[in-house]
């Protein structure tokens, strides 16, 4: 951080303040983590009773199962929502009205609704439609075309900045070789826009991954409902949950670094491709 | 338990397919809860679901346990997500008007469950205006408390969550059926308590799908079997009856419709 | 359209909710995203530590879970608050609201910070050289030339974060909150032939909701440009 913007290289005096800051700071993490320790262990939170079951096999069959479902889930979901975003991105940059219009529409229209609220009506809905299918086959079903019609609608955003990014000389260049506007699209700007979006895909998985969780209040059995059962029977939600955030924290933290590893061999293609990069992550807006 | 001779109906399309999808609960001792990593839920409702698919010549391989909460229990049996509920189905009027439901296989009534430390201060139905009050949304019990006797409940999906916030004692009461009740006391005699008198009768039916042809006689028969033979007895003791309660007399059947 | 017309007084209720937590949350998640910018851009090395492990923490767990943690997990260290204004209903928030819109302010936070921090990186180098070659401190530097330039950068993925954060407050029903999409799935059950209206007309009024946060920023924004 010796560049910023904001502070010179600090000098002698600046770096002994700095040095107490440190101290200081460290010392108030340490109180605050004695404390919260302190109060854990008041409330009885490391108990064996607790963390025997906590850590009992079949709790963890639980847990393995409920991950099973979440990851499934998501996995179904993202590919999707890349399809029915890629759909909406070609629909949305069409020169006909009549596509453009509709996929606009679409777009605003699911970017704009609660997840929440989309899979409520979703499980109710499927359920109407489809009454046959059973409670967790239709859950299912709920946070997955939720999962699709949002994220789909956010990743058509960027998918578009992606195309958008791809320089004009290119989609020209195609043309006057004769291409058809078909082909421009799939052979020279759809390739070439990839990897312009890869890191904000990765991204998004972030953002669907957690949001499968949204399955616990339409009763998807995924690893939210699992820590729930699991929390009633260790007799500590607390560290159920924190437990349970831990392997959430490692999954996303797998995924991020992922999208940063891939956003940094971009990025040594150059400056224009880096720029690009950041300009579709920004399509996708902070969620 | 053998499979009854002549079934017809519904009952006879469900014996020749040799499986049925029964809606229970799962989150709620002594009736119908699911340990963490079990496949089956076990309890009261389990049990008397057990017999009625036994009357079917169904076993355990052919029963689907699906689970419900208290606001899908019409709309899974309306759409045929599941054939039967078991599930603390109280009987009323306004469902028997969507839904089929037979029996009743069991009556308790609403009562609340305080913590130890507040004995005395709730008593009954009447101090709910004034303390906090936890129930299932979409239920009778919270409907009642609300429209009768003034408490602006807080609402969960589930029992097990009102339970653990009158623990954490976020709330002062949870209010539903005495049996569910008396299922989380048994769990946590040393902390919970259920008082006052019932407040309201509830009787629990099995839920059938309206259009399932004869379901209704088929279910009293067995039902009605089941307490002559001493096995609803037997399967009472085994289960709620664990949470320290005497074993009642058997319900009287309504007629089918 | 009965799901409406009958249960109008419940609909605004919930939405009043909705709003309340909107507000609620917005403040906490300015101000705790405010600080942990500051923590993250500053020249001390465990500032910057804490700050971004904030970020990571919150940015990577659900919403769902830190508000079940908060709703489930905190009076078990006997934490439970309350706070009354009045008897009215809207004016008592009850320990469930509490927790839910702290949890919601408290991840929103997250996204505030990272809005904040690409703003302030987004100044161009020559104002805070030009700021400190006139002796000005770290904290002056920030207050007095940075902030207020980022400040209009950073109203439009401000504006982002509390738009996603409204439509968030909807998780609050799965920890006992009573907000507009609790009315919602209470309305799927007593009407399920009026599924789609009872859907459009909900997602409507977070509509206006979320319309509201984007003209209020849109504002914000072109009178910051003249100034």
């Amino acid at each position: 951080m010796a560049a910023s913007v904001l502070f010179d290289q600090p000098g002698p005096a600046t770096l002994r303040r700095h040095r107490l800051y440190t101290v200081v700071t460290v010392a108030l993490v340490l109180v605050v983590g004695a404390w919260v320790v302190w109060k854990l262990n008041d409330a009885g939170q490391f108990e064996s009773r607790i963390w025997n079951k906590l850590l009992a096999a079949n709790v963890w069959r639980e847990i393995r199962q409920g991950l099973t479902a979440t990851l499934i889930a998501a996995a179904v979901a993202i590919v999707t929502a890349i399809i029915t975003g890629l759909l909406l991105a070609v629909g949305r940059l069409s020169d006909h009205r009549w596509v453009s219009r509709p996929c606009l529409v679409f777009i605003e229209f699911f970017r704009a609704v609660p997840l929440l609220l989309l899979m409520l009506f979703l499980f109710s809905f499927i359920g109407a439609q489809f009454p046959e299918l059973e409670r967790n086959a239709r859950a299912f079903l709920a946070v997955v075309v939720g999962l699709t019609l949002y994220n789909g609608s956010v990743l058509a955003e960027v998918f578009r900045a992606g195309i958008q990014a791809v320089p004009r000389g290119q989609s020209e260049a195609a043309y006057a070789i004769g291409l058809r506007k078909t082909q421009v699209m799939t052979m020279i700007l759809l390739p070439q826009a990839v990897r312009f979006m890869l890191p904000a895909i990765i991204s998004q998985c972030v953002v669907v991954l957690k949001d499968t969780s949204l399955g616990f209040i339409v009763t998807y059995d995924e690893l939210l409902r699992s820590a729930k059962t699991i929390a009633t029977y260790v007799g500590s939600s607390l560290m159920t949950y924190v437990v349970i955030a831990a392997i959430y924290i490692v999954l996303n933290s797998l995924l991020s670094a992922l999208a940063t590893v891939v956003e940094g061999s971009l990025g040594r293609r150059g400056k224009a491709t880096a720029a690009a990069v950041e300009q579709v992550e920004e399509a996708a807006g902070l969620q | 338990m053998k499979q009854a001779e002549g079934l017809t109906g519904a009952a006879k399309t469900l014996a020749d397919a040799g499986k049925i999808k029964i809606g229970v609960k799962v989150d709620q001792p002594g009736i119908g809860y699911r340990e963490p990593g079990a496949d089956a839920p076990a309890g009261f409702d389990i049990e008397m679901g057990r017999i009625i698919a036994g009357r079917l010549g169904i076993d355990d391989d052919g029963i689907e346990w699906v689970e419900t909460v208290s606001d899908n229990r019409e709309p899974f049996l309306q759409n045929g997500t599941v054939d039967l509920v078991l599930a603390s189905y109280s009987i009323t009027d306004d469902r028997r008007k969507v839904v089929g439901q037979a029996g009743p296989y069991y009556e308790t009534g609403q009562q609340l469950l305080i913590r130890k430390d507040s004995e005395g201060d709730i008593t009954g139905p009447e101090d709910l205006a004034s303390v906090k009050t936890c129930s299932v949304e979409g239920s009778t019990s919270l409907a009642r408390v609300e429209d009768e006797y003034g408490a602006s409940p807080v609402p969960f999906a589930t029992y097990s969550e009102c339970v653990e916030q009158l623990e954490n004692k976020t709330v002062d009461a949870v209010t539903t059926d005495g049996a569910i009740l008396l299922g989380y006391a048994a769990q946590n005699p040393d902390e919970l308590v259920v008082v006052g008198d019932p407040f309201s009768t509830e009787r629990y039916g099995v839920g059938y799908n309206k259009d399932a042809e004869g379901m209704c006689d088929f279910l009293n028969e067995t039902l009605q079997a089941s307490f002559d033979d001493g096995s609803w007895a037997e399967t009472f003791a085994a289960t709620l009856g664990k949470s320290d309660v005497e074993t009642p007399g058997t319900p009287t059947l309504d007629p089918c419709p | 359209m009965t799901a409406f017309s009958e249960n109008w007084h419940q609909i605004l209720l919930g939405f009043g909710v909705t709003i309340e937590m909107v507000v609620v949350a917005g403040v906490l998640a300015l101000v705790v995203g405010s600080l942990m910018a500051a923590l993250r851009v500053s020249p001390i090395a465990i500032g910057r530590v804490i700050g971004s492990a904030y970020v990571r923490l919150v940015r990577n767990t659900p919403l769902l879970l830190i508000m079940l943690i908060f709703a489930f997990g905190l009076p078990e260290l006997d934490i439970r608050p309350e706070v009354s204004l009045g008897s009215a209903r809207l004016l008592s928030f009850n320990v469930f609201f509490i927790f839910a819109t702290t949890a919601l302010g408290l991840y929103t936070a997250a996204f505030v910070c990272e809005a904040l921090r690409s703003g302030i990186n987004a100044i161009p180098l020559g104002q805070a050289e030009a700021a400190r070659s006139v002796g000005m401190t770290f904290g002056q530097t920030l207050r007095e030339v940075i902030l207020p330039q980022a400040f209009r950068a950073v109203i439009p993925p401000i504006a982002s974060a509390l738009i996603a954060m409204t439509k968030n407050t909807s998780v609050a029903l799965g920890v006992g909150v009573t907000e507009a999409t609790f009315v919602m799935k209470k309305l799927n059950n007593d009407y399920p032939t009026q599924l789609i209206a009872i859907f459009v007309g909900f997602a409507l009024g977070y509509m206006v909701l979320v319309a509201l946060i984007s003209l209020v920023a849109g504002r914000l924004e072109r009178k910051l440009r003249i100034a």
